[in-house]
């Protein structure tokens, strides 16, 4: 492929693209992330190519396009139909030949395999007017079901590069950094702080060469959001991450994924080859002089190497053990030079606030939350999926407008934010919108969302978490290694019935001193869990040790 | 193997910040992490083996023991859990008669729960050399561990 050297070859490229397709040409696009695949999309896939091929249909008659994650992973496999954009659920591979002879070639609607309303049972045929979309913006991930991660063509094809052709030469390097900072764009990792000022940090900060580090180490239970947009449109962080190194000046980046993520791991790297070939990463990118390249480290499985300074180890080749941040990343990060580290969500934030300015992205969301935030919502929710708000929707319309309410009927109990550092919050909280500041209030995280119904013990829940979190304490500090181990204890026996008067006051000041005391951010939030279903939830616990009684019926020791 | 190390560790021109990724190739080619092959990886990249039993025993996706013929991953993250995860782990320890995290001694079976595999919508997810079964029950463990060519007794099956 021949390499881009200015911004008008871009352009010419992209007219090219453009030019060569049909828009008026039947596509057939399949969802191909991970959670469709694990529904068999890859023989719906595969059954489609083999129709085509059967009916020797020409590719102006039908083409097939392999996307990234829709976000509507509760009916999936997802197909839709393009031009007319009709949205197909729960495809089956007999379904095929059908919907090739019917929709594709006599535009005829197949009902069945339509969305059918669980209200109105009416069937909705086109994809956005589901209800389960109709709240969602999807700035950043609205493309995936439009293009094939794989294919930089697909994405320079929908304005791809157009922001980073602007920032390389049309904007100073300075501007680049005032734009973000302009915006508010705070990191969606979970801490919420503003990128702009951490870019600024690193530019600041003396010492060379300087790195730029993508955190795409999501090992929360329950959250697969970085993993949806780094399978779904890889370019779009790497767009992100080259504009972020011309701000900060910088020439070396790394992404570090987990290898859990075996799918998100192979399109990036096929997205970070394809965008060298054109010359929009490595030597000299569009032409402009500016050099910045990207390599992959996969992390062997770690939840805190999703810590910043831990993960530094991790690269270094070392055990993944957080360091005390007096000296923050940005002075001194990986091999001790100025590293900039950001998730995957906000490089992929940073091409639209390029392309659209400042001033249109601060009009999404609240007063210091602005933008869009993609979630997992899932547990015991009806329309499981990826979903993309605005800032400032309440956790109410996210729970029961777009993701349909609970299952079977069954009544809402609380809804975990955040993970294994955040907490769970009652039907009373759920009013609150989704913002940094508000939800730090109550003890949340903005992070993945998991829905419960009153069949789960919200006891067992906090023990699942501090659970999970005493076998990825990565041991090096007292308060987290042995203060995490004792809560477990005292669950256990808690769930056990074996729970003493004074253990919740116990837990309660062991909480207090294990968020004061640890040394990394997996320490200072581990007690979230324990402590927010302690206060909005404490009657259940009670029930377990004056009662010796499980109202959810969960804790096995109880039960029976 | 000196050969197969060597052509690992060049993939990565040798450059001692890729030691997780460089191990989870070695550990690819060999199931496991063999003595042999650490002490090759140390040589060629002088860096001490105690740092490499270091990440071999820090980090979750390594295994210092032979693994089985048969990879069950479990998801065990919270949507699964909430979903009753931990009936089909007493379920598959019971019938492999092995705990989660072990190989079982004909080296036929390796179970292990893992945090989250991030298909939650289909929970709970059993994954059999890697491929994903979702909305699974005890039934359905038990006849994927049958097709494996495990015997299931029958009251196990209910």
């Amino acid at each position: 492929m021949k390499k881009i050297k200015s911004p008008e070859e871009l352009e010419q490229f992209r007219s090219e693209i453009q030019a060569g397709r049909n828009p008026k040409t039947p596509c057939i696009a399949i969802c191909a992330g991970t959670g469709c695949l694990a529904l068999g999309s890859d023989k719906i896939i595969d059954a489609f190519k083999e129709e085509i091929s059967k009916q020797g249909l020409d590719t102006d008659v039908a083409t097939i396009r392999e996307t990234g994650c829709p976000g509507f992973c509760e009916q999936g496999p997802i197909v839709v139909i393009y031009p007319e954009e009709i949205c197909y659920l729960r495809v089956a591979e007999k379904d095929v030949p059908e919907i090739i002879s019917k929709t594709v070639i006599n535009k005829e609607v197949i009902e069945r395999l339509a969305y059918k309303d669980p209200t109105s049972n009416k069937r909705i045929i086109k994809n956005f007017d589901i209800p389960f979309y109709k709240k969602q913006k999807r700035y950043i991930i609205g493309n995936n079901i439009n293009i094939d991660p794989r294919s930089i063509e697909d994405y320079i094809a929908t304005d791809g590069y157009s922001a980073l052709s602007k920032v390389l030469f049309n904007m100073s390097q300075e501007n680049v950094i005032e734009e973000v900072t302009k915006a508010n764009l705070r990191g969606r990792g979970g801490g919420g702080f503003p990128t702009g000022l951490k870019w600024k940090a690193t530019r600041k900060a003396k010492g060379k060469p300087k790195y730029l580090i993508c955190n795409a180490n999501e090992g929360d239970p329950g959250a697969f959001n970085d993993r949806a947009v780094l399978e779904g449109t890889p370019h779009s962080v790497l767009e992100g991450m080259v504009i972020g190194s011309y701000g900060i000046g910088c020439h070396e980046g790394y992404i570090y994924v987990q290898n859990e993520y075996p799918l998100a791991v192979e399109n990036i790297t096929i997205a970070i080859e394809k965008a060298r070939e054109l010359g929009l990463l490595g030597k000299d990118i569009m032409g402009s002089g500016f050099d910045f390249d990207v390599v992959i480290v996969r992390g062997g499985g770690a939840f805190v190497c999703g810590e910043e300074t831990a993960l530094i180890s991790s690269i270094e080749g070392r055990s993944g053990e957080p360091r005390a941040r007096y000296v923050f990343p940005a002075e001194r990060g990986l091999y001790n030079k100025p590293t900039n580290i950001n998730n995957v969500e906000t490089w992929a934030n940073i091409p639209l606030i390029i392309n659209k300015g400042a001033e249109w992205y601060r009009s999404i969301g609240t007063e210091n939350s602005k933008g869009t935030k993609i979630f997992a919502l899932v547990g015991k929710i009806n329309n499981t999926g990826l979903v993309e708000i605005p800032m400032g929707i309440t956790l109410r319309e996210i729970v029961y407008d777009i993701g349909g309410g609970i299952p079977k009927g069954r009544k809402f109990k609380a809804v975990q934010v955040g993970g294994p550092s955040g907490g769970c919050i009652p039907e009373s909280h759920l009013d609150l919108p989704v913002d940094f500041d508000a939800l730090s209030e109550v003890g949340l995280m903005i992070g993945g969302m998991i829905v419960m119904d009153d069949l789960t013990c919200m006891v067992d829940v906090a023990l699942y978490f501090i659970k999970f979190l005493e076998e990825e304490s990565c041991g090096k500090c007292t308060p987290c290694r042995e203060g995490v181990h004792q809560m477990r204890l005292i669950l256990e026996r808690i769930t056990e019935g074996n729970g003493k008067k004074e253990d919740l006051e116990t837990i309660e000041c062991m909480g207090k001193a294990i968020i004061d005391g640890s040394l990394c951010g997996l320490g200072g939030t581990a007690p979230n869990p324990v402590l927010t279903t302690l206060r909005y939830f404490r009657d259940e616990y009670e029930a377990h040790i004056k009662e010796k009684r499980c109202p959810a019926g969960v804790c096995k020791a109880l039960t029976t | 193997m000196k050969a197969r190390i060597k052509k690992i560790i060049d993939k990565y021109h040798s450059n001692k910040g890729f030691l997780v990724p460089i191990l989870l190739d070695v550990q690819r080619e060999y199931n496991y992490l063999n003595r042999e092959a650490l002490n090759l990886v140390s040589a060629f990249l002088e860096v001490p083996i105690s740092q490499l039993y270091e990440l071999g025993t820090f980090y979750k996706a390594f295994s210092l023991e032979p693994r089985g013929r048969h990879e069950m991953k479990l998801c065990t993250g919270t949507a699964c859990h909430v979903r009753r995860v931990p009936l089909m782990k007493d379920n598959i320890e019971r019938v492999l008669q092995i705990q989660a995290g072990e190989t079982t001694p004909d080296l036929e079976f390796t179970f292990e729960t893992v945090n989250c595999l991030g298909a939650c919508a289909l929970g709970p997810i059993l994954v059999v050399d890697g491929e994903y079964h979702g909305n699974i029950s005890i039934s359905k463990t038990n006849k994927i561990l049958k097709k494996l060519g495990k015997k299931v007794k029958i009251d196990e099956e209910n």
